[in-house]
């Protein structure tokens, strides 16, 4: 058998793995080994590729290769090791961007490399591609991250005759493609290059914050696509199959994420989502309802005589680090022959899922974590839900109120219960900047202050009576 | 061209219906790790970095060869590590009593 044969027999089997991989992240049972599967089949396709043969001779600048990784490696492991579990999503955001980043050198380098022998117009037209989709990316996710780690604001950023700006950006880049495919002229790629980057950072400047997940997922599958049109260019099947994998499936994904919003991906995307909504939230507060607050220890009292308990977290939950407490409250709760279960809105926290990933750090039994629908079953039944730091995936203005820019979205009914309990800092509006109606609701109780202090308070009282 | 780009096409298309056949399937609580793992996948790129800075015959090729390879290996490491802390977390309930696991608050 040829060293190439060998060579390409290892790559089939590290596509294989990224299939399973992802056939394996389909369950909580199999997804961690799954994820390691990929790793492995990761390592031998690189393993396999530093025996390569390119145009004919053994790859140069060996050195420099493992000289790139070794940094790589240093830098990559201890940001994805230690950064706090409420960080993940820029962390996702980054190392996506990043990706595109690289896709798009890949396909730039192989132009400049190729370009004496003039290439084929079709290859010419993978590599431009590949360059605007992953240039695209990797602009994109750094605004993503930007918003999320709070660098800029995770309002939507707006300005006079956007929509029409971007298009014509877009339209630009599109005009320099063909220009480029006829010309296969290299300073015309490096401007193409500079539009890419700046036809990412406008198409996610007027996404707010709240939309921004569904963004990077979005963006993680046009990395992928990236890399599909670089395995073009290159000739790699390795690279084409891994790459359309992620680009089709997170296109899927993307769509179910709009979808858990009650919302169209172009409506996430282009309509400047959670930017008008100061006016209304004003005119709310102006006509005099009155809110109905209570101390953490009468919190406590109608917590330890109650027969059910649901608790909403909510993304609060997590900057105030309270997860432990929250689940020391439950097994409190719990020992007093107390119902208690976690109730998830299916976007909760920053990104679908998350919310699952944070209480299970806290150790909290996933036969705990109950979905929306069935969540919203149990609260029909329950004496008292417990709100902490969620708003928006609660605020009944999202199933009763046409004019309110979240109505449609499926949120969990705790207006349902008995009582709700509601654990807030201040009466500011959440994530997506929209004034809660639950919060005038005679049923509700406000708590205000930190949620970890109120929650630490709270689980005294329960403890003593 | 002919053969070979055909050859990709068919290649393209196949993992497409692959892709979304096999994602269709994955609980919402799985979503967040399965974003972060696709991620890693797309690392890949790695090998298609190593192979344009392998074949690198200027300085131009050899600093943009240089910094893919750079990126491409944040990618992979950093999306591996990251979605295998997440998923060790998804632990089914633990079978020991809940006093034993750490009450130490961070």
């Amino acid at each position: 058998m040829s060293r190439e044969t060998l060579i390409d027999l290892l790559y089939l089997f590290s596509a294989t793995t990224f299939v399973l991989a992802l056939k394996g992240l389909g369950s909580p049972k199999r997804a961690r080994y799954g994820n390691m599967l990929a790793a492995f089949g990761m390592l031998v396709a690189i393993v396999a590729t530093f025996f390569k043969y390119v145009d004919g001779h053994a790859l140069h600048h060996v050195g420099l290769i493992l000289l790139a990784m070794l940094i790589g490696v240093i830098v990559a492991v201890p940001v994805a090791r230690f950064v706090k579990m409420t960080a993940m999503p820029q962390l996702v955001a980054i190392f996506n961007g990043v990706g595109g980043g690289a896709a798009s050198l890949v396909s730039i380098t192989e132009f400049v490399h190729i370009k004496s022998t003039h290439p084929a117009t079709y290859v010419t037209l993978e590599v431009l591609l590949g360059v605007l989709i992953g240039t695209v990316s990797f602009s994109g996710s750094a605004i993503a991250f930007a918003k999320l780690q709070e660098l800029m604001t995770g309002r939507p950023v707006t300005y006079p005759g956007q929509q029409f700006i971007n298009a014509l950006v877009g339209a630009a880049a599109l005009v320099l493609i063909v220009i480029i495919l006829v010309q296969g002229s290299t300073v015309l790629l490096w401007i193409l290059l500079l539009l890419a980057f700046v036809l990412g950072i406008a198409f996610v400047l007027p996404i707010g914050g709240a939309d921004v997940p569904v963004l990077i997922s979005l963006l993680n599958s046009f990395t992928g696509l990236a890399v599909a049109a670089s395995g073009f260019t290159l000739g790699s099947n390795l690279l084409i199959v891994a790459g359309t994998l992620v680009g089709a499936s997170g296109i899927l994904l993307t769509r179910l994420m709009s979808k858990a919003m009650g919302r169209s991906l172009s409506n996430v995307l282009f309509s400047a989502f959670g930017s008008v909504i100061t006016a209304s939230g004003d005119a709310a507060r102006e006509d005099g309802r009155t809110v109905k607050s209570g101390s953490p220890e009468d919190a406590g009292v109608m917590l330890s005589y109650a027969s059910s308990v649901v608790i909403i977290p909510g993304y609060g939950l997590a900057v105030a680090q309270a997860q432990h407490v929250v689940r020391e409250l439950a097994e409190e709760l719990e020992k007093k022959g107390i119902t208690v279960a976690f109730a998830i809105h299916p976007v909760a926290g920053r990104m679908p899922g998350h919310m699952n990933v944070l209480l299970a750090e806290a150790n909290v039994p996933y036969e705990q974590l109950i979905e929306m629908d069935e969540a919203n079953t149990d609260l029909a039944t329950a004496d008292v839900a417990l709100v902490v730091g969620a708003n928006d995936t609660v605020n009944p203005a999202a199933s009763n109120d046409k004019s309110s820019p979240i109505y449609g979205m499926p949120i969990i009914h705790a207006d349902l219960a008995e009582n709700v309990l509601f654990l807030k800092r201040s009466m500011r509006p959440g994530f997506a900047g929209i004034e809660n109606e639950l919060l005038y609701n005679p049923k509700t109780t406000l708590i205000f202050g930190d949620a970890k202090d109120t929650l630490t308070k709270i689980l005294a009282t329960v403890k003593t009576s | 061209m002919g053969n070979t780009l055909l050859q990709y096409a068919t290649v393209l298309m196949l993992s497409i219906f692959v892709g979304i056949e096999i994602i269709s399937k994955v609980p919402s609580i799985l979503h967040t790790p399965l974003m972060s793992g696709s991620n890693a996948i797309h690392g890949v790129i790695l090998v298609g970095s190593m192979l344009v800075l392998g074949a690198a015959n200027t300085n131009l090729e050899e600093v943009l060869g240089f910094l893919a390879v750079l990126l491409a290996t944040l990618n992979v490491v950093g999306g591996f590590v990251v979605t295998d802390r997440m998923l060790e977390m998804f632990k089914p309930k633990a079978k020991v009593a809940p006093k034993d696991t750490d009450e130490v608050a961070p």
